[in-house]
């Protein structure tokens, strides 16, 4: 977070975000389901400048075969940073120490809330491409996996949603952008199980008091309902509408 | 007559189960396998200084558990978006040495997370001004920060934590001549401004446990680090499992409290 070497940098004046947004306001949030052809469910988000594509295939063959358990499908996940994803220079392709470690804690959120009983033998595969990034790619990656597992029709106890909050230029706010999280104080990605409210996903860094802990979580849990009520008129939509659904477009 | 072998998932599938049935009568007592209460660690001693091959070491051990960390000094490009601050790099090995769980090869997702959770926990923290590793332009010191597990009878992770910051308070800050390094020569302790201690916890049935052995993280529900400076939380990660905002809040108070009681150690 490197707080201290650029606290100068102004993010919130009189009140307002750079975007012009308040504390508590979401940047603006678009799930499109359904979007791939092949993929047993899918479903593309638009939140702020992130663009991220969620493909969902399975219950299928477990591979390596090894691996498969006669009790329960395995969820697994593979999280990917497109090399051309952020302003910055071009970067390398493939799995990176950061990657596999969202990879790891967002198949742990999806193992909570898929009823894995139900498929043993065979796994169940979340991939999730990010295309472009603006701060925030882990929770958008989340709340478009639960979307896409949703339009999969792979049983879950629960949905979920996924929102960072943190603390830049001294103020709480929600949903970090990418400059209010490379210059920001700390950095609090929260995930809430939509109906019991169990905290499915939290890391945090920089520095927060017990207090400010207590806020960041309140404030997520406020945004959450929000960011449901999106997956969920997506999903509604898309069964509704017929035909074609568009996205990156 | 057909002879059925138990496959090995089966066997650790049953295993599992009768372990964790044990457990929780045991914790239904109100104590641990080992005695414990549920908010206590292990006996923690750490040895600053394990090495003299580092610029800074030390060994933490909790319980049976130990991890030597190392930090050592070289000269390196800065990032491109921070031209005047020195280099961090934070690496894990969980040696084959240390557990039958551990296999050799590439670092898997739990060393990666493992580095990760100690690197976010020193770089949150501030415990080291990286500006002050600035040489000149195009050229900074970096900080490399190694974490070895050596022996893991459970919580790998607050032993990492723990080694970290005492490899810190031990380091030296290394005397830079033109653009290179002097090995072996110092100009002074390299004085960390905080010092990050983490608190992992699991949760077995119903029971928040501090400090698992490796037997309570076999059988855990859900798994969840928080990391605390004097004043601030610095780092959380949550591993497996689910839980609720209240379980976290407490928690967090338990970490602060073990925090200070675990720093005046150092």
């Amino acid at each position: 977070m490197m707080s201290s070497s650029i606290s100068e940098v102004r993010l919130v004046v009189d009140g307002k975000r750079l975007d012009g947004r308040t504390a508590e306001d979401l940047r603006q949030l678009r799930i499109e389901t359904g979007v791939l052809h092949e993929a047993d469910g899918s479903a593309f988000v638009e939140w702020g400048g992130n663009k991220i594509i969620c493909g969902v295939y399975g219950p299928r063959e477990c591979i390596p075969r090894f691996e498969a358990s006669p009790y329960r499908a395995l969820v697994k996940c593979r999280y990917m940073m497109s090399p051309f994803a952020s302003l910055e220079e071009h970067s390398r392709s493939g799995p990176s120490r950061r990657s596999t470690e969202l990879s790891k804690v967002i198949r742990e959120v999806f193992e909570n809330l898929v009823i894995a009983e139900k498929f043993p033998n065979t796994q169940i595969d979340i991939y999730i491409d990010v295309l472009q990034a603006e701060g925030g790619t882990r929770t958008a990656s989340i709340t478009a996996a639960a979307v896409a597992l949703a339009n999969a029709g792979i049983p879950m106890k629960d949905m979920v949603a996924a929102v960072a909050v943190g603390k830049a230029d001294g103020h709480m706010l929600v949903d970090l952008g990418k400059a209010e999280d490379n210059f920001g104080q700390s950095d609090t990605p929260v995930a809430f199980a939509s109906r019991s409210k169990d905290i499915l996903l939290i890391q945090m860094d920089g520095m927060l008091t017990r207090e400010e802990m207590v806020q960041a979580l309140d404030m997520a849990e406020r945004a959450e309902a929000k960011i449901h009520a999106v997956q969920a008129d997506s999903l509604k939509r898309h069964y509704e509408e017929a035909g074609e659904k568009k996205f990156l477009m | 007559m057909k002879v059925v072998m138990m496959s090995d998932e089966l066997k650790d599938m049953v295993m599992s189960r009768i372990r964790k049935d044990v457990m929780l009568g045991t914790l239904a007592k109100g104590t641990r396998n080992d005695g414990r209460q549920m908010d206590a660690f292990r006996p923690i001693s750490v040895q600053k200084g394990a090495l003299t091959s580092a610029d800074g070491s030390a060994l933490a051990c909790i319980g049976g558990t130990k991890v030597l960390a190392s930090v050592k000094f070289d000269v390196a490009t800065p990032f491109a978006d921070r031209p005047n601050e020195g280099v961090l790099i934070s690496n894990a090995e969980l040696l084959p040495t240390a557990s039958p769980s551990f296999e050799p090869g590439p670092p898997d997702e739990n060393s990666i997370e493992f580095a990760r959770i100690v690197d976010r926990a020193v770089r949150s923290a501030e415990c080291v001004d990286l500006k002050s590793l600035f040489i000149k332009e195009g050229k900074v010191i970096s900080l490399f920060l190694d974490l070895y597990v050596l022996d893991h009878t459970g919580n790998f992770i607050d032993a990492g934590t723990l080694a970290a910051s005492a490899a810190l308070s031990d380091a030296k800050f290394p005397k830079v001549e033109g653009e290179k390094i002097i090995r072996g020569q110092y100009v002074g302790p390299l004085k960390p401004r905080a010092l990050p201690i983490s608190t992992t916890f699991v949760k077995v049935g119903k029971t928040w446990l501090v400090d698992p052995t490796r037997e309570e993280e076999l059988v855990q529900d859900c798994r969840i680090t928080i990391a605390t400076t004097e004043s601030h939380v610095c780092t959380i990660q949550k591993g497996k499992g689910s839980l609720t905002k209240q379980e976290l809040l407490d928690n967090i108070d338990i970490a602060f409290k073990r925090g200070s009681e675990i720093r005046a150690m150092l």
